[in-house]
Order: structure tokens, then C-alpha cells, then sequence
């Protein structure tokens, strides 16, 4: 895994690229996660709110930033994810992860990251998540 | 519509069992393909004792209620306008399977901006898990669209 002293502010994780968001994912989100919304799987239901069609679930952009982080450190060294769903997520979309170190520092001995995070739709360039993580690399697991 | 009279409101706790069975179809959900999520050998190399809760999971667990939204609904929140707007999760020490998580939710805030076009409602949730060990501290901001 990743050491503190390995990483420099500016450095880039590897790129997470995900599959298209089908129908079939959000329902199989939806049952996995225990958020049946109905504003995510029923397109009736999201007509009757107002809107053209149903739409993702933020949080499965998010469990996206998740695997870019866990691909990258053991989620043990991970304190803190703080994130901003700044628009909703199209049915079709594909969620681009990327994250970028913003600071490195040494507070009481523990060797502190904090790392910019991004989840962006493929199609139209549009930032879906956005936000920071806080990764404590003291420990090697 | 929204109350401020429900800041500091705290919602029925709600304990969960980490499933191995539900870990796997989130993997599965989400397109993990790190084998630490998916295979307890895997798992058991890296020094976990079964299958690891991954980050965002705890939200997940923290709904694993008959009426997940019924909280939200019984102080004014219509699902239909429901938006998530911020999400953290703060972590303290791991989760596997075979814990049993405890969530104790409570209303941080509640505001209004553009007149009350917008109505924000900040959720605070302090997960301990069966030892009484602090496991994480999540937050939640949601955007209710009058």
C-alpha cells in the first residue's frame, strides 16, 4: 500500500471508471443498500414528482469514491470522507472517481493526507460528488 | 414543511447485524472488484477477522429499518422533494461482519434559504458497535425542494 512518504501534494490516484448506471444497477443498489426510494427505481413515481425520469442514487456515486479510495489505501488509514452531491445523477450516466493530494502533514506524529475527491459524469463533464478525505497514513496495515 | 421546534430531536435508535450475504450483494451492486470485499480468505490476510463493512456501507446499515424514511416523514419531510446534499462519515475503529452496529440519530439543524424554497435538514448519527465501541460518526444534509 501507499506511504506517506511515497506521496506529494499534487499527486494523482488512479483513475476509477465505472460502468454505465443501468435501470438493472439502480435496482440492484436499491436492494443492496436498503434505499428504496422510489424516486430511484420508479419512473411513475418520479413522473408524479415532477420530474422526466427516475435518477441515481447519490450514495451509489459515493460508495464509487469509496472503491477509488480503498483501491488505493486500506480503509482502516481513512478518518474522514466529507462529500457535496452538487447535481443529481442521469440514468446512463458513467461516474469518472479521481482524487488529487491536497495537503500532507505531520500533527502529533500522525501523518495526515487530506485528498480533494471527485465523482464526474463521463457524458457531459458535469461534477456529480465532490469533497475531501482524510487519510491517516501512520500505520501500515 | 420543516419545524425548528424538531432541532435536537433524537429518532429511535436502530441496531443491525453486519451480514456477509448483504456485504456481497453490495460488492456486487457497486462493481467492487477488490477481493478484500468479496472474499473472507482475502480478507482474513489483511488482518480482518471476516468481511469488512466498506466506507459508505453504514449508511446503508442505518436504514435497515422497515420504514427507513419514516423519521424524515414524521417531522414534515415529503420524499418526492427530497434531495441528499452532504454526506460525512467520520470512522473511529472497523466494521465486519458478525457486528452487530447500533445507530443513535438526532437533528443537528434545520434551516430555511430562499425563503423557504429550500429547506435543509442536518442529521447527525453516532454508530457504536456491540463492545460500546465508538465505530463512526456519520452526517447527513438533506434539501427538501418546496
Amino acid at each position: 500500500m501507499i506511504s506517506f512518504d511515497q506521496v506529494t501534494v499534487g499527486d494523482h490516484l488512479p483513475v476509477l471508471s465505472t460502468n454505465k448506471i443501468s435501470r438493472t444497477t439502480l435496482a440492484l443498489y436499491a436492494g443492496a443498500s436498503g434505499d428504496f426510494n422510489p424516486i430511484h427505481i420508479d419512473i411513475d413515481f418520479a413522473k408524479s414528482a415532477g420530474l422526466e425520469d427516475v435518477f441515481a442514487h447519490g450514495m451509489l456515486s459515493m460508495a464509487y469514491l469509496g472503491r477509488l479510495l480503498t483501491n488505493w489505501v486500506d480503509q482502516r488509514s481513512i478518518e474522514n470522507i466529507d462529500v457535496r452531491f452538487t447535481s443529481i445523477t442521469p440514468v446512463n450516466a458513467q461516474i469518472i472517481c479521481t482524487g488529487s493530494i491536497q495537503e500532507k502533514s505531520i500533527i502529533d506524529e500522525q501523518k495526515i493526507i487530506k485528498v480533494q475527491i471527485e465523482a464526474q459524469d463521463a457524458n457531459t463533464g458535469d461534477t456529480k460528488i465532490s469533497g475531501f478525505a482524510t487519510i491517516n497514513l501512520t500505520e501500515n496495515y | 414543511m420543516l419545524d425548528i421546534k424538531d432541532i435536537g430531536k433524537s429518532f429511535k435508535p436502530v441496531s443491525a447485524i453486519v451480514e456477509k450475504g448483504r456485504l456481497i450483494s453490495f460488492a456486487r451492486a457497486i462493481d467492487e472488484k477488490n477481493p478484500i470485499y468479496i472474499d473472507e480468505l482475502v480478507a482474513k490476510q489483511v488482518n480482518y477477522s471476516a468481511l469488512p463493512v466498506p466506507p459508505t456501507f453504514l449508511f446503508c446499515l442505518k436504514m435497515d429499518v422497515p420504514k427507513p424514511f419514516e423519521n424524515y416523514q414524521n417531522i414534515g419531510v415529503s420524499l418526492e422533494k427530497l434531495l441528499h446534499a452532504n454526506q460525512s462519515f467520520t470512522y473511529f475503529s472497523p466494521a465486519e461482519v458478525g457486528d452487530e452496529l447500533t445507530f443513535y440519530s438526532s437533528v443537528e439543524d434545520i434551516y430555511a434559504k430562499k425563503g423557504g424554497a429550500l429547506e435543509f435538514l442536518i442529521e447527525k448519527t453516532k454508530v457504536k458497535n456491540q463492545r460500546g465501541e465508538h465505530v463512526a460518526d456519520l452526517k447527513t444534509t438533506l434539501v427538501i425542494r418546496n
